[in-house]
């Protein structure tokens, strides 16, 4: 089929979740049903079309050098030199789009399918229940808004995935900073009676600014992009060798960095905001006050992931200049530094955590990690397969723990035992109470974990591992081993904990699956496992354990289409392999071996052995914002709140509202004022009383002085009048006849 | 000096006589009989004047009239005056220096060696039939009919006014 | 032959009496016998022009008629209102009448 036929249906993808989103906001918003209904019928209108051009696209050869696009005129502004009249706007479906197009509608769909079931649906509403607090068993009372959120971040999300310019691209991600805002804040009337622990409100605001903080340098980084440029289409800059190679020679504002390179790390900071990675991490583990569904959406399947395939889309600039052997440029350097680091940072916090979704927050940092590092190291289909497979197996995880947190809940409701149902320490022995969700969270974890070759995420670290090791860059290898070591672990820790032995509380002991609200829910975890175990298959390596085996890494065919030059296909390597085995195998045995059986109130078994290392693990490296309570029950300060908040309140109240505003600007104000006062005082008393005001009435005093002294004359007396009539007479007779001589 | 010259000089004195006891006597009847002589003198200057017709208009309506009437109104407000308390005012010797003031200048204007003036030494005769020209005046639509016919009706105006003013209120 | 100037200088001392006489009497109605008199001067110098100047038009003649209707009556209101001020102020000294004062 030609390609330019399949452009119309690419454009109409984004469009029926946003039609969704207007739909339930102006007209569905009261009836529950039709709301849901609505979503989930666009949502799978997008799919369909998704899968469709999916499984258009993979027959044609050399798809990559062929791609769909199309583009309208949008902004009259050109320039002769890339050859564009206008910027245009458009869709752009290429491999890398295709690959998205694939899993990120799937997962949508199923977590759609899943909120149906997590929000109660079919319940009654417990009228104890108000809008902007989580229920107690009865619906959702803001069931309709949610899926409207959800819709609109469906669309945000696919607008990223098919846009063919940097700043559509933007468009979409803003568009899902938003919705995280909305989501994160969902059930924002809700308080904590510990003053410091996080509300979902706070978390919303410190998602979206700290996402923000990205988002601007990203932004410079497009303008400067444009700039130089002249244009943001994808594939006039990325599979463009000339100006790949104009980017890489010509020198930036910073010395010794060429211009690609202050672009593409401008760029990754906008991944490190969105993304989670370290230093901007901080907001993602709080986000988890959202909904489960939107943890599931929002990191796992959607946005974090959309941070990684900005990566991933600016690879070619990011590595202009650079080819295999040689030393990383600067963008890869500090991706690979970061993502490495970030992998085991995570990790190492994410061990000492108890809560169920915590622990999978972290764990989605640390993986993010592993994605940016392999793009850091050159390794870029390992990327996108990892990219892939994650969301599939974390979307499982989240979704799990949103189902066994929900059963814990029930446990809750029937026994009145008021614990934490989010608590590990409170579960334990659900695997007989809850076995559809244990088995698909077993199929999750092992994923997750590596479990050797039955599961997808073995392959994709494997192929990042192997990448990692095939490029000579030890430390990197090193640090993703260590974390794939310490991810098994805790990722067992976590199913242990939650799913083996015996129930430690009485809610967990009455946990139950068999509410119908579940059904819709297992309908979402079943399809979810089926690819956390079969996606890793289509990127098995060609030369696996040096048998050749044809062409069967079709995601290395496919996906390395995108790029210019194809990357060339990794040697097998026994190291790497061998690594993963050991590091998966081992952590998970550990794992299994120390949180098997934890009976009730017992502590930590890493509590002893670690000592104040473990305090400091589990309060995140005192890093981010919240006070902790220390041993002594004293609540101590962390590292953002010292850098940042205290002297950015310390600038506002001391420095410019009392230093410069109360005592500088207003002396100033009420000097002049006081001038004006006197000045006008002066005037007055001197000028204006006196002269203006005073002198008509002295002026009118004296004339009735004067006519007062006059008035004697006026006596009635006839014969008065007469002789002064006749003096007067006479004297003006006797003056004309003087003058008239 | 002739007779006419003799007899106006014995004329006017007793005219300005008459007149000074009008304005200086105390007693009011006495003043109004130095009236009627005064306007005695004056009817036959008239008639010195050829004006016949003038003199006895001058008599009958001047003291036949309005001097009766001042001699009624004198008894009428009689009462009061019976007092002998000075018969002028305080500022009596202004007017006299006055009068005087304006009688010197008068008299500085009228003689014929000092004025600038000339004045007419023989008079001219009148016509013997210079009352009827008169009265065809006062008839005559050309002439004077109307300060005939505006006269009357002052005269009418007078009459009714002064009935008005004095007539006794109820 | 008597000069008109005789005739003239007659009149302005009948005139200046009958000035003095308005101007220095007590009595309302004495200060009326003294316009009288200065009315008399008036009519006095009319007649003396007439005959002395134009004898033969009447006009000097009918000019003092009118002076002796406007005399008359203006001696008759005159004396109304001297009667009736008697009546409500019971004096006839013109220095009493002064109500029009400031």
């Amino acid at each position: 089929m030609h390609l330019e036929t399949l452009a119309p249906l690419t454009w109409l993808i984004p469009l029926p979740p946003l039609l969704a989103f207007f739909l339930i906001v102006l007209f569905t918003n009261r009836n529950k049903a039709l709301s849901h209904t609505v979503a989930l019928v666009c949502m799978l209108t997008s799919w369909a079309l998704s899968w469709y051009l999916f499984f258009q696209v993979v027959r044609v050869e050399h798809f990559g050098h062929e791609v769909i696009e199309s583009a309208v005129n949008w902004l009259p502004f050109g320039s002769e030199e890339v050859g564009t009249e206008a910027l245009k706007m458009g869709v752009l479906v290429d491999p890398l789009t295709a690959i998205m197009l694939f899993f990120v509608p799937l997962c949508c769909v199923l977590i759609f399918v899943y909120s149906i079931g997590y929000h109660n649906f079919g319940k009654p509403r417990d009228a104890h229940d108000m809008p902007g607090n989580p229920p107690h068993g009865g619906i959702e009372p803001m069931y309709s808004r949610f899926f409207a959120f959800l819709s609109l971040f469906a669309c945000g999300m696919l607008t990223l995935v098919v846009a063919d310019n940097l700043l559509l691209m933007f468009v979409g991600w803003e568009i899902m900073g938003l919705c995280s805002y909305l989501l994160i804040g969902f059930w924002y009337a809700r308080e904590y009676p510990d003053q410091y622990q996080i509300t979902p409100r706070q978390a919303s605001v410190k998602a979206f600014l700290t996402t923000r903080v990205g988002d601007v340098f990203m932004m410079l980084g497009i303008v400067y992009l444009y700039t130089i440029t002249d244009t943001l289409s994808f594939r006039e800059i990325l599979y463009n060798e000339e100006v790949l190679h104009h980017l890489a020679e010509m020198p930036s504002v910073i010395v010794g960095l060429p211009a690609a390179g202050l672009i593409g790390l401008l760029l990754f900071t906008g991944t490190v905001g969105k993304s989670a990675q370290f230093p901007l991490h901080f907001w993602l583990p709080d986000a988890m006050e959202g909904p489960t569904p939107v943890s599931a959406m929002i990191h796992a399947a959607t946005m974090v992931s959309a941070g990684v395939y900005a990566m991933i889309r600016m690879y070619p600039l990011m590595s202009a200049g650079w080819h295999h052997g040689s030393p990383l440029t600067a963008p890869m350097a500090a991706m690979a530094f970061i993502g490495a680091f970030t992998a085991l940072f995570a990790a190492t916090i994410a061990v000492a955590q108890n809560d169920v979704k915590k622990v999978l927050a972290y764990s989605t940092i640390s993986q993010l990690g592993y994605m940016i590092a392999a793009l850091g190291i050159g390794a870029y289909v390992a990327a996108v397969f990892h990219l892939m497979t994650h969301a599939f197996f974390k979307a499982l995880l989240f979704l799990g723990s949103g189902s066994v947190i929900h059963g814990v809940e029930h446990g809750v409701h029937h026994t009145h035992d008021h614990i934490d149902p989010q608590d590990m320490r409170n579960m334990g022995g659900l695997k007989d109470r809850m076995p559809w969700t244990f088995w698909t969270f077993l199929i999750g974890g092992f994923a997750l974990s590596g479990f050797p070759f039955i599961t997808a995420g073995f392959w994709s670290k494997d192929a990042i591992l192997g990448g990692a090791f095939e490029a000579g860059q030890w430390v990197v290898f090193g640090t993703l081993a260590l974390s794939a070591l310490l991810t098994a672990f805790y990722t067992m820790r976590q199913i242990s904990l939650t799913f083996l032995g015996q129930p430690r509380t009485k809610a967990a002991a009455h946990a139950t699956e068999d509410d119908p609200i579940f059904y819709p829910i297992i309908l979402a975890l079943v399809p979810l496992a089926f690819f956390a175990i079969a996606a890793g298959w289509v990127g098995i390596p060609n030369d696996f354990l040096g048998l050749q085996l044809g062409e069967i890494n079709w995601i290395h065919e496919f996906v390395g289409g995108t790029l210019l030059e194809h990357p060339p296909a990794e040697v097998f390597n026994i190291i790497p392999l061998l690594t993963s085995i050991l590091v998966a195998g081992g952590g998970l045995l550990i794992g299994w071996w120390l949180y098997k059986d934890i009976k009730a109130n017992q502590a930590d078994p890493l509590e002893a052995p670690l000592g104040p290392v473990y305090t400091l693990l589990k309060n995140k490296y005192y890093f981010d914002t919240g006070k902790y309570k220390t041993a002594a029950g004293e609540y101590g300060d962390n590292l953002i709140q010292a850098l940042f908040v205290r002297p950015t309140v310390w600038l506002s109240e001391v420095f410019v509202s009392i230093w410069v505003d109360k005592n500088t600007i207003d002396s100033v104000l009420h000097g002049v004022s006081l001038f004006a006062l006197n000045l006008g005082t002066a005037f007055r008393t001197y000028f204006e009383k006196p002269v203006i005001n005073d002198s008509p009435d002295h002026l009118a005093n004296g004339v009735q002085r004067f006519g007062r002294s006059i008035r004697v004359i006026q006596t009635g007396r006839i014969q008065q009048y007469l002789v002064v009539i006749m003096v007067i007479v006479i004297a003006i007779g006797a003056t004309l006849f003087a003058v008239g001589r | 000096m002739d007779a006419l010259q003799i007899v106006f000089l014995l004329t006017s004195l007793v005219i300005l006589a008459a007149s000074v006891a009008v304005v200086t006597v105390r007693n009011l009847i006495h003043a109004a009989l130095s009236l009627i002589v005064a306007l005695f003198g004056v009817a036959v200057l008239f008639v010195l004047l050829e004006a016949g017709f003038l003199a006895a208009v001058q008599v009958v309506l001047y003291i036949g009239a309005i001097a009766i009437l001042i001699i009624f109104a004198i008894m009428l407000t009689r009462r009061v005056m019976q007092d002998t308390s000075t018969q002028t005012n305080a500022m009596w010797w202004v007017s006299a220096v006055m009068a005087v003031v304006l009688m010197a200048a008068l008299a500085w204007l009228f003689m014929p060696g000092m004025s600038p003036l000339t004045f007419a030494i023989t008079p001219l005769v009148p016509p013997a039939d210079s009352l009827a020209r008169l009265g065809a005046s006062f008839v005559d639509p050309n002439q004077y009919a109307l300060p005939f016919e505006v006269a009357s009706i002052l005269l009418l105006m007078a009459m009714v006014g002064s009935i008005v003013i004095a007539g006794e209120k109820k | 032959m008597i000069p008109l100037h005789w005739y003239l200088l007659l009149a302005a001392a009948l005139f200046c009496i009958g000035l003095y006489g308005v101007l220095a009497r007590k009595n309302a109605v004495a200060i009326l016998m003294s316009i009288e008199l200065m009315l008399n001067a008036v009519i006095i110098n009319l007649v003396a022009f007439w005959h002395y100047l134009t004898p033969l038009v009447a006009s000097g003649q009918m000019f003092a008629i009118i002076v002796y209707v406007v005399a008359a009556c203006e001696a008759a209101v005159g004396l109304a209102l001297v009667i009736s001020i008697y009546r409500q102020r019971n004096t006839v000294v013109a220095e009493e009448i002064d109500l029009m004062k400031w």
